[in-house]
């Protein structure tokens, strides 16, 4: 047993965590999310510097790290602070997608996605897929020696900035069956394919994405067709941890603020903190913070074996309860304060319950966690 | 023990709802309904709508234009108008500062404002909160130095709900520095157009301007504008919450906001079939129904006590707990029941200049989620509410 940090991803750690403490204050970071692009090109550049995009993807892939604990490190960070930047998008989902799928020459995009010279998008959820990661409406057609897509998809995160969107559509099967999904890459400026953006409530930008007889080359498709569904399961996996480990992060933030609030605010002569009605639930938001932190490690530590979709499915569930929990109760422990724009805990608190809406909520990951322990 | 109403208050509530039927406007239902914020321009027109119809101010007499409505029948009106995706009226002049006026203002006071109200003349906004007194109201530092025929008003307001459109400020001031806390406070009026006057916006969490700072620099307020005597505007301050607290457990909005999350969770499907038949969801609605239903009749207990005269007392705490507690449960459940559609955030569609991205019911969701913390820090946290209820029920 060591519960450690490798030398490596502790070098890690501290260098993103000076990086972001010097150049992603609460004032700079709300005015990245009020952009119109929604995220910073600068800071983008300086992450793919730093070697942040490298630590998600193995050697093999051009990167040196890409383990659980390679993405918890950079996540947990990126939550601290806050950070808008689309390194799930494209990184994690995206460039680990074509690196799971891809062919020599498709994969030269991951390299770029490494250097920072890429943004990437995973086009997949669908208006009415809710959360389900097997209903695909989309549909891919043969058309001689071209593919014709047509269909659909849902707040697909970083869709405008991406040069490239990786795109799942059905090749065969019912609408709900993992069989018979392909990815395909289709270039951002495909005629046929129309984008509307908007901001997000927890920051960064989204679209829906209508494509429209979108023509393309069979050297499109990431892989052999119709067996795209246990590369997406894989990178929705690992785009879990993600997320878990970014709220983890946010959520030590909050608790962190509130720490310092009940011991500066002062009410009817002394620190609120020193009243014990709100130090015991501060206390309650420690005890919790601490099983998120090892709902993390766990799925983290699981995300290459067997049991890996019950680990995350429990972590998932569990930050999304405790992240619930924490954003409420540091909001309420500050009062009026806590609900203002330009204090940081309004952005953390928002990134916290906005990430219960992606890659499956609470329930949904209750009925998986349900449905994987009856297997 | 009854349960029903009465013919007399079914008869009312058909009228209420007929009312509603004919003069709220659809537009601004329908645009409250999608999550939007009235403006002051329909805000005052639905005031004047209501006013029209002698329904502006149920809580006062008939002298001055009010209804002399019992608690059963506000409840059933406030009722109804939640069901209906009315606005809510603007509480600071009508409900809060009317009740004082008549109460301890001058004759003079009652003659110049209340009409002033209830036309829509004045929009009034509350002063009390400050940035070192929230939770410990009385600690007040807002100072008024009385100079011949005249305050000279210094200091700072925060929480000012809808400030920005106000033009007179009903304040709590320090007039006595040297005394007990309680004992130096008065109850000031104040004109916002007065020079030294300033507001500035409080953006909130979910991009809303719904609060203010408001500056004091050596504000002149003539001394007819302290209502009743100087340092005892705590007193006044007191009574002025029994009123803040009408419709305290929101019971109407509850039930109309639990009925948007059902008609969401029909139109939902999740894994195939409707998300409402999702046991785990089905179960989220069950429980905030059940408890739901218990603060019905709880609220309803109580304010049948308060119609024939018994003011409610610590009840008034409980009720705001569970009922804030509920609220805001009811708004976790829609956030929810929104899925990924809950993640854009286009706040033109808000106010209807723009079509909605996804379900047209779930784009100001998650941020409503946000916004409605307020319920339990505002009008007195629910941590000073219980407070109260150990307080008044230990003989602290």
């Amino acid at each position: 047993m060591n519960f450690d940090l490798t030398e490596e991803r502790q070098m890690l750690q501290d260098t993103l965590r000076r990086f972001l403490a010097d150049r992603y204050a609460t004032a700079e970071r709300n005015a990245i999310i009020d952009s119109d692009a929604g995220f910073s090109s600068d800071i983008w550049a300086q992450l793919a510097e730093l070697g942040v995009l490298g630590a998600l993807f193995t050697e093999a892939d051009g990167g040196f790290g890409g383990a659980g604990f390679d993405i918890t490190t950079v996540f947990e960070e990126l939550g601290r602070a806050g950070v808008v930047e689309p390194v799930l998008d494209t990184a994690v989902l995206g460039g680990g997608l074509i690196a799971a799928l891809g062919n020599d020459a498709q994969k030269s995009l991951v390299e770029e996605v490494i250097g920072g010279g890429v943004h990437l998008a995973f086009a997949h959820g669908e208006p009415a897929s809710r959360y389900d990661l097997t209903r695909v409406e989309t549909t891919a057609k043969a058309d001689g020696d071209d593919i014709v897509l047509n269909g659909r998809k849902a707040v697909v995160a970083n869709a405008e900035a991406a040069g490239q969107l990786i795109v799942s559509a059905r090749e065969s099967g019912a609408v709900d069956d993992a069989d018979g999904i392909s990815l395909f890459l289709v270039p951002a400026d495909s005629s046929g394919l129309s984008q509307r953006g908007y901001p997000m409530l927890g920051g960064g930008r989204a679209a829906e994405v209508t494509l429209d007889d979108v023509r393309l080359p069979a050297s499109a498709r990431l892989g052999t067709a119709g067996d795209a569904f246990p590369a997406i399961a894989e990178r929705v996996a690992a785009a879990n941890v993600a997320l878990a480990a970014e709220t983890l992060g946010a959520m030590e933030t909050a608790v962190e603020l509130t720490r310092e609030y009940l011991m500066t605010r002062k009410q009817f002569g002394r620190p609120i903190g020193t009243f014990q009605a709100l130090a015991h639930r501060f206390s309650d938001l420690l005890i919790e913070l601490e099983q998120a932190r090892s709902a993390v490690i766990n799925a983290a530590g699981h995300l290459g074996d067997a049991d890996r979709d019950r680990q995350i499915a429990a972590a998932r569930n569990l930050i999304g309860r405790v992240g619930r929990l924490v954003a409420e109760e540091s909001i309420q422990m500050h009062g009026g304060i806590g609900m203002t724009q330009e204090y940081e805990l309004a952005h953390i608190a928002k990134r916290i319950v906005m990430n219960d809406h992606r890659l499956g909520d609470t329930d949904y990951h209750m009925e998986r966690f349900i449905e994987l322990s009856a297997a | 023990m009854d349960l029903s109403y009465s013919p007399e208050e079914i008869a009312f509530r058909e009228d209420v709802r007929a009312f509603l039927n004919e003069k709220l406007p659809d537009e601004l239902a329908e645009k409250l309904r999608r999550g939007g914020h009235p403006s002051k321009e329909e805000q005052e027109n639905w005031h004047a709508i209501l006013n029209e119809r002698g329904w502006l101010a149920p809580n006062w007499p008939k002298e001055y234009g009010g209804c002399e409505w019992n608690a059963v029948q506000r409840h059933i009106f406030e009722e109804e108008c939640a069901f209906a995706n009315a606005p809510r009226v603007v509480p600071f002049g009508l409900s809060m500062l009317a009740p004082v006026l008549m109460k301890f203002g001058s004759k003079e006071q009652c003659d110049h404002f209340l009409p002033r109200i209830l036309d829509g003349t004045n929009w009034w906004c509350q002063g009390y909160s400050e940035p070192g007194a929230g939770s410990d109201l009385a600690s007040l530092k807002t100072r008024a130095v009385r100079e011949g025929d005249h305050y000279v008003v210094n200091g700072q307001k925060t929480w000012t709900t809808l400030g920005q459109h106000a033009d007179w400020i009903f304040c709590l001031v320090r007039t006595d520095p040297d005394v007990k806390q309680q004992e130096g406070i008065s109850f000031l009026l104040i004109d916002m157009n007065t020079p030294g006057v300033e507001v500035r916006p409080i953006i909130l969490l979910d991009g809303t301007h719904e609060v203010n700072e408001v500056f004091f620099d050596n504000v002149k307020v003539p001394v007819e504008n302290l209502v009743g005597e100087e340092n005892k505007g705590w007193t006044y301050a007191k009574y002025l919450l029994t009123h803040e607290r009408t419709n305290i457990a929101g019971v109407g909005f509850s039930q109309a906001g639990l009925a948007g999350v059902k008609r969401m969770a029909r139109a939902e499907v999740s894994g195939g079939r409707p998300l409402i038949e999702n046991p785990h969801f089905a179960a989220r609605i069950a429980r905030v129904e059940m408890d739901l239903m218990a603060m019905a009749t709880t609220n309803l207990r109580i304010i049948s006590k308060a119609a024939v005269g018994q003011a409610p007392g610590v009840e008034a705490s409980m009720l705001k707990v569970k009922g804030t507690i509920i609220r805001q449960e009811i708004n976790d459940l829609a956030r929810r029941a929104a899925g990924p559609y809950a993640m854009p955030f286009v706040s033109e569609a808000l106010e209807g200049d723009n079509d909605p991205v996804g379900p047209d019911y779930a784009g100001h969701l998650a941020a409503e989620y946000f916004n409605y913390r307020k319920l339990s820090i505002f009008g007195g946290s629910n941590e000073i509410q219980r407070g109260i209820i150990a307080k008044v029920k230990m003989g602290g």
